[in-house]
């Protein structure tokens, strides 16, 4: 007889906080290959169709930094909140409240046509999603609301909103009564970083650029510090002087901030109007970057890319290998459950024991 | 009990050994109980007591080594076991559930499913026979610490036990409380049961025990008669060298100096429904003084602390007053900003960030005050200047540690508490207020504190020091207060001061009645 031990590790394992995203991957590439010989597919050829396929040329990458921006910027936001032991779920809700007030101007103003126009978008769109993303948080300060509730349902009340929007008020009127608004003009559309290779826009620079700000806040600056230290020890960050309730407005804003920068920008750099639909759930998938980067700035910028992949992979291996595209879902399903789980070596190490070796000494005394 | 006429021993323990990870807690013990003895297990703080009476009482099973109950060799591999074996166990953490009776508490851990009139009709025989009076209808939220002990030693006994392990008893108990427990304790020895008395103080080692056994770094460095020992010679054996006196030169002219900590009416509702309001406290704390507040665990200590430090401000701005500033109404950081400073009970949580390193944890509490040097433009630290200064802390107050700059939770209590205090000293502050300053830290360490927070007195800062063990307060205090039930009595200048009356204040006695109370004593 064996069984396996969980020994708590004197202090953490800075090698298991490297590996345990690549344990995690390697646990998932295996998990998926059961599944995919369960459905009677080739496992080698669907992970080529999967993860190699789609970045085998320029314009691919393309693509892929265009899925990966969202997610980066959304996932940076959320590293910042779960450092600080604060659950904000609603990266959704708030990625299209910034998509919808960042239209504002190129819906409701088409005709104001400057330069000006971009950046406002961009303003508003991150003032929209951290004003969102102060519901919960203020909910939480005010009557100690559980946010992870709060933050998840105000997602399906922006969905909605949106829904309506595009069917209401803000209904192209010469869009043959198709659910959407008017097309943005180009002074209301983020341009592309290298129009000549691909689409990829700016908002994948805004993603990077957001990731090293972050970063910087988080390990430099004593503001990062306050966040680390209400995280993990509430009550010695309130002996420090630090405020709790400020802290979760603090997070919630600034994750909500840059979800409604996410927003917008995929609104106007990549789709061009707003439509009933205008995220595949990024914002969900997000937390699965935050915490596949480690809750690091620049772990995510990695962990993005490798989500990003999985969105392009469903995409693949739907038109060539015909499996829906759900399977994507289960694969970042799969992702976030071993990165969490392969977490626990980080603080235990396993111990194979032999109940027969360990228990003869005690046998003799009978 | 076939090798009952060989076993003058009632228990036996050879080469015992429990090892967690990298550290051995116990190291091939030896132990001998006898019939109808109490035997006395001493050793610092981290020296293995616990480890091995939890091995004892079946909650930690040994590594390696062999246990015999007269004469027989036995496996004790659950508490169930120990307790058929006829071992009881009275924890220094009561196991007790607040919202019931004490007859229930009683019959929960019984589980034999007899009827709770019956448990509490023999609980309350037993306890009177005993002289450990006890209402087993009462419930354990309303009784006293010193009542909740009696209802785990009730409990124990009413198991028949043969040997009965008390772990630290009298931490949590007032001098007269503890009188009681020793001639009970005295009185089963008489019947001829065996007792193994955990503890650390040496006086009442000496005055009740028959025999010890002495644990250093969880080795059995001596066994031996503590009637013929003296206390410094057992501490000796405990500590494994003379550890330095604390010295306190008397304070002269404090009459005259200035008030540098005020705290006028202060109260407070309770915040929870087993929190302790606070009554309408005053206090003067004056330039070069040290002032000890002493009580029972659970009398509104911590939420005193709470209130001086700012952690809950007060309504009142005038009910906390530093260095003449009224500070009811200010953040810890205001009070810090002041000049005060704080040392809480809790090292780990609270006092320190556990997962942080010690640079970090240094900026905890001086990111305000020390602004200019550890926080750059922008709201950058420096990190740099908090490594320098961490390291100037950890050399000054002779913090061990196994590299240049480990998370907290890496240090042992004392040297984490060293450098806490430390923390603190380095910046010099006018108001110092510590809350329980050596709890669970070794003889050493704790020595070293103490002297430290004297000095800072002597160099013209107000301390307070806040704590439940007083042979600490009455080494190191110019007055003592007590607190009872959330009041706190006049300060008591140490001349006068003695264990007796402190003891009846902790119990309760009130200020105005000293005298006479003591009469009827």
């Amino acid at each position: 007889m064996m069984r396996l031990e969980l020994v708590k590790r004197p202090q953490r394992s800075v090698l298991f906080s490297m590996l345990s995203p690549f344990i995690a991957f390697v646990l998932t590439v295996i998990a998926g290959s059961i599944m995919f010989a369960l459905l009677g597919v080739n496992p080698v050829k669907a992970f080529y169709t999967y993860f190699i396929s789609p970045v085998t040329q320029v314009w691919q990458l393309h693509e892929l930094a265009i899925k990966a921006a969202p997610l980066i910027l959304i996932a940076v936001g959320l590293s910042v909140c779960y450092r600080a032991n604060i659950w904000n779920i609603g990266a959704e809700g708030q990625f299209i409240l910034g998509g919808i007030v960042g239209s504002i101007i190129p819906v409701m103003y088409p005709d104001f046509q400057s330069p000006v126009v971009l950046p406002l978008m961009l303003i508003l769109g991150m003032v929209g999603g951290a004003a969102y993303a102060a519901i919960p948080a203020f909910l939480k300060a005010r009557f100690n609301t559980n946010e992870i509730l709060t933050s998840l349902m105000l997602v399906y009340v922006a969905q909605l909103l949106l829904d309506w929007m595009v069917r209401g008020p803000w209904r192209d009127p010469k869009g043959f009564n198709f659910p959407q608004t008017v097309l943005f003009s180009d002074a209301a559309t983020l341009p592309q970083i290298f129009p000549d290779s691909g689409r990829a826009n700016w908002g994948f620079v805004f993603a990077l650029v957001a990731a090293v700000l972050v970063w910087i806040l988080m390990s430099r600056m004593l503001k990062g510090f306050e966040v680390r230290v209400l995280g993990s020890s509430p009550r010695a960050g309130r002996f420090a002087g630090f405020s709790f309730n400020r802290m979760v407005f603090f997070a919630f804003m600034l994750s909500g901030a840059l979800a409604g920068l996410a927003g917008i920008s995929e609104v106007s750099g990549a789709i061009g109007q707003l439509q009933p639909s205008i995220s595949p759930g990024y914002g969900f998938a997000a937390i699965i970057v935050a915490f596949l980067g480690r809750l690091n700035p620049l772990g995510i910028v990695a962990a993005g890319l490798v989500l990003g992949l999985t969105y392009l992979g469903g995409e693949a291996a739907q038109t060539a290998l015909g499996v829906s595209d759900k399977v994507a879902r289960v694969f970042q399903g799969m992702l976030l459950f071993f990165v969490l789980g392969c977490d626990t070596l980080i603080h235990y190490r396993i111990r194979l024991v032999g109940l027969m070796a360990a228990a003869p000494k005690a046998e003799e005394a009978h | 009990m076939s090798g009952q006429e060989d076993a003058a021993n009632l228990l036996e323990v050879r080469g015992l050994t429990k090892i967690f990870g990298s550290l051995t807690a116990c190291d091939h013990i030896n132990l001998e109980i006898a019939k109808g003895e109490i035997h006395a297990l001493l050793g610092e703080n981290g020296a293995g007591k616990s480890t091995l009476v939890k091995m004892l009482f079946g909650s930690l099973e040994p590594y390696s080594g062999e246990i015999f109950w007269n004469g027989e060799p036995v496996r004790i591999t659950s508490p169930g076991v120990a307790k058929k074996l006829g071992i009881g166990m009275v924890f220094q953490h009561f196991s007790l559930f607040e919202a019931l009776t004490a007859a229930e508490n009683i019959a929960l851990s019984l589980d034999d499913g007899s009827p709770i009139s019956s448990i509490a009709a023999k609980a309350r025989a037993l306890s009177y026979s005993y002289g450990l009076p006890l209402d087993p209808n009462s419930l354990v939220g309303d009784l006293s610490v010193g009542e909740r002990q009696r209802i785990e030693i009730i409990r124990c006994l009413l198991q028949t036990p043969q040997l009965i392990i008390l772990d630290e008893p009298t931490s949590v108990l007032t001098p007269q409380e503890a009188d009681k427990l020793f001639e009970t304790l005295l009185r089963l020895r008489d019947e001829g049961k065996s007792i193994l008395y955990i503890s650390h103080r040496l006086e009442e080692v000496k005055r009740i025990c028959d025999r010890a056994t002495v644990l250093r770094h969880g080795k059995v460095v001596g066994h031996c008669n503590p009637r013929e020992e003296t206390a410094s010679s057992l501490a000796r054996m405990m500590v494994g060298n003379e550890v330095q006196a604390v010295v306190r030169e008397p304070a002269k002219g404090i009459e005259q100096a200035p008030v540098l900590l005020e705290v006028r009416n202060l109260s407070r509702r309770p915040a929870t429904p087993f929190s302790i309001p606070l009554r309408d406290i005053n206090l003067n704390v004056r330039a070069g003084e040290v002032i000890g507040i002493a009580g029972v665990a659970g009398n509104g200590q911590g939420e005193f602390f709470e209130s001086i430090s700012g952690e809950v401000r007060q309504q009142e701005r005038a009910s906390v007053r530093i260095r003449g500033k009224d500070a009811g109404d200010l953040s810890i950081t205001g009070r810090r900003l002041l000049g005060a400073a704080f040392v809480p009970e809790e090292r780990l949580g609270h006092g320190t960030a556990s997962n942080m390193k010690l640079s970090e944890n240094l900026l905890l509490t001086r990111h305000a005050t020390d602004g200019k040097a550890f926080v750059g433009t922008g709201g950058s630290v420096r990190a740099g200047a908090i490594y320098t200064a961490a390291q100037r802390i950890i050399k000054e107050m002779d913090v061990r540690k196994s590299e240049p700059d480990p998370e907290a939770a890496a240090l042992s209590g004392g040297n984490l508490q060293k450098f806490i205090v430390g923390r603190e000293l380095d910046r010099n502050p006018a108001v110092m207020v510590v809350n329980q300053p050596t709890w669970g830290v070794d003889a050493g360490a704790a020595a070293h504190i103490r002297q430290a927070l004297i000095e800072l007195a002597r160099r013209g800062s107000a301390v307070l020091i806040i704590s439940q063990d007083l042979d600490e307060l009455f080494e190191v205090s110019d007055s003592i207060a007590v607190m009872h039930n959330g009041t706190l009595s006049q300060p008591m200048p140490i001349a006068e001061a003695s264990f007796e009356k402190i003891g009846l204040l902790m119990g309760g006695a009130e200020t105005g009645h000293q005298e006479q109370t003591l009469e009827t004593a």
